[in-house]
């Protein structure tokens, strides 16, 4: 029982800032917008949160700064993409790289070559009374840190604009049929850029997260893949919030795993045990059946007549 | 012929202006980068990084030295996006060249050189080719998008590489360090003039290049491969077989990077270790081809280009106080610039007029068929 409890509860941590980041790029792609540059983003949250909390004390403010910091970001790749029209996904290789010699960069430049990381304010986890006495799935699923409840609530939340609201149907349109929007007047330009700095508020509270919530400083290979799995974590949940979090759930059971088949020593060598994450992505990548959400228009840029 | 001759002056202009209008954007945003971390000025960082690349014989050599690999790594993501295909997975495919290069290498101490050498340098072909082959492979057969599972294999080859040298390959000799032994002289690549470091890889790099050309450009099957990057809809009709093509530009793209990976392995480095590919080759080579245009010529060019700036990021970083990582975010902007071209166009309205009027492209979806 303790160890079912642990593993949920590992899984809900583990899978928040692949959901986190895949709620705001699930927008954005519906859009018609592929941005591969999530990886990119998540990593400058990563650095910006840290720095941030570092400055202020605060892991709160630490969070908007990095929230901050990556829609400053992302609207590099919103220009390039959205405005000059340029491939995606050459742009979002590019962000990537960028990202990364822009924080290796002012992580040596801030911290130095100190060996031990500065001690900064992170995320704790916050207890439901109550609901965290429930045996079993209760201090799994209610004693978390904060941003994994914001996730998962957020699931309903973003269904529900995407599905219901007038914002979401341009939005979807936009993704469909771009030139029938501009004929009705609306801007395929505006949606689609507002839907890429959105994404970016999301995917840096996701880095800020890893770098806050399940660690608590900042190295170079920190996201190692997380942003890239986000974007698979779209594809297969079929472009919906709720598809989304399934995914994200099956990725993060996959981090839990990795520590419980090492404990379990049953011979695997570890490094094989870390690809499992990878491998899993892959076979997800494989396995999606049903495309009827993917937009018309993605990855299409859209050139006025 | 005056004529013919000065439209390929006037052509050839054409195609330098936005490769040097991109450095040079990426390099004055690059020194903002210098003024906010460090307290060199960017003149003085940029000179040392000249200086450190292009400064002698001595600095040219290296800079030679350090072009061969990303040649290689550009030639496939080159050799992937003439066939429409994304290859991010470089990376990875080098690294596992160089691992199953190293294999052989190690294996067979006691084979001759001629035997030796060329069964090394086809191992580590093989291996590249291999992982190229498993996302061409998942993307015809599942429609698995080869955006994400090159990715993921660049991690998956990542662990494979610890696995090996902590392991199966790990030298016996120094059994606390994850290394593989050294690699015998019969599977060493030499120098290619004594008393310089550049070595014959660099001549295998100018034949990969030369390969690249004439397979695509002058077989029926390279033909077939640059239609179906162009135009999936229109080779489809012609009944050329798409996947097919996809498979075999993957093949090409991954013994591409595995040579690349195995020449410096066997050239410069001696033995594999887990710092063996502390730069990002796959990508710098992603960052060449866009640069080079996916043409044989421009690709050489760009490689010696950015060789020389990661040979001079070294001297950089040893003269001064810039950090050595500015040059990714030179190079990350050159491809942001290279990529973003249209915003460097003196007449915008005149390019989108030209553009709606092409043939527009072709959205693929997953499984490489036309929707």
């Amino acid at each position: 029982m303790q160890g079912i409890t642990s593993f949920l509860q590992a899984t809900l941590r583990l899978a928040t800032p692949t959901l986190l980041a895949s709620l705001g790029i699930v927008f954005s792609e519906r859009a018609g917008i592929v941005n591969i540059g999530t990886e990119g983003m998540m990593l400058i949250g990563a650095l910006a949160g840290v720095m941030g909390s570092y400055y202020t004390g605060s892991v709160i403010l630490g969070t908007l700064i990095a929230m901050l910091v990556t829609v400053l970001f992302v609207s590099i790749f919103g220009f390039f993409t959205v405005i000059i029209k340029a491939d995606q996904t050459v742009i979002g290789t590019g962000m990537n790289i960028l990202a990364a010699g822009l924080t290796i960069t002012a992580n040596r430049a801030v911290f130095g070559a100190s060996t031990s990381p500065p001690s900064i304010d992170v995320f704790d986890s916050w207890r439901i009374p109550l609901l965290a006495d429930i045996p079993v799935i209760g201090p799994a699923l209610f004693n978390q840190p904060i941003p994994v409840y914001l996730a998962f609530l957020f699931v309903p939340i973003a269904g529900f604009i995407m599905f219901r609201t007038n914002t979401g149907l341009k939005l979807r349109a936009v993704g469909e049929n771009p030139r029938a929007c501009d004929t009705v007047g609306i801007s395929v330009t505006k949606v689609r850029f507002l839907a890429v700095l959105y994404s970016g508020v999301l995917a840096g509270f996701a880095g800020a997260f890893v770098s806050m919530g399940q660690m608590s400083f900042f190295t170079e290979g920190i996201i190692s893949g997380g942003g890239f799995m986000a974007v698979a974590a779209v594809v297969f949940g079929n472009y919906t919030p709720r598809g989304v979090m399934f995914s994200s759930l099956v990725f993060g059971a996959a981090y839990a795993l990795m520590p419980r088949i090492q404990a379990a020593s049953m011979g695997i060598p570890g490094q094989f045990i870390l690809m499992l994450p990878y491998l899993i992505t892959i076979i997800a990548l494989c396995l999606v059946i049903r495309r009827s959400n993917r937009p018309t228009s993605s990855a299409v840029p859209y050139i006025k007549e | 012929m005056k004529h013919s001759l000065s439209t390929k002056v006037t052509n050839f202009v054409r195609n330098l202006y936005y490769p040097i209008v991109a450095i040079v954007a990426s390099l004055l945003l690059g020194s903002l980068v210098i003024i906010a971390t460090s307290t060199t000025s960017p003149i003085d960082a940029y000179r040392s990084l000249f200086v450190g690349a292009f400064g002698g014989l001595r600095q040219f050599d290296e800079t030679l030295l350090k072009a061969i690999p990303f040649i290689f790594t550009a030639l496939s993501f080159a050799m992937a996006k003439r066939c429409g295909i994304i290859n991010l997975g470089a990376e990875g495919q080098f690294a596992i060249g160089a691992l199953m290069g190293t294999i052989v290498g190690v294996s067979f101490p006691n084979l001759p050189l001629y035997l030796h050498l060329p069964l090394t340098l086809i191992a580590g072909f093989l291996g590249g080719a291999l992982f190229g082959l498993i996302p061409a492979v998942l993307k015809v057969q599942f429609g698995a998008s080869e955006l994400i599972t090159t990715i993921m294999l660049n991690y998956i080859a990542k662990e494979l590489i610890s696995y090996f040298v902590n392991g199966p390959i790990m030298d016996s000799a120094s059994s606390s360090y994850p290394q593989s032994a050294p690699i015998p002289e019969t599977a060493r690549l030499g120098r290619l003039i004594p008393g310089m470091r550049v070595h014959w890889g660099l001549v295998l790099a100018l034949l990969a290049v030369l390969f690249y050309y004439v397979y695509l450009w002058k077989t029926k099957g390279g033909y077939e491969l640059r239609v179906v990057g162009l135009n999936p809809h229109a080779g489809s009709y012609a009944g050329m077989n798409i996947k097919r093509s996809i498979i075999r530009s993957m093949i090409f793209a991954g013994g591409f990077a595995g040579l690349g990976g195995c020449i410096e392995i066997i050239a410069v480095q001696g033995r594999l270790m887990m710092t063996s590919f502390a730069v990002s080759y796959g990508f710098t080579g992603i960052a060449v081809a866009l640069l080079g245009s996916n043409n044989p010529v421009g690709i050489v060019v760009a490689g010696l280009l950015f060789g020389g700036l990661q040979n001079g990021a070294l001297k950089m970083q040893a003269m001064t106080t810039a950090s050595s990582s500015v040059v990714l975010v030179v190079q990350a902007l050159v491809i942001l610039f290279v990529a973003g071209r249209l915003m460097f166009r003196l007449r915008t309205g005149r390019y989108l007029k030209q553009r709606t009027l092409a043939i527009p492209p072709v959205a693929m979806d997953e499984r490489g068929e036309q929707r």
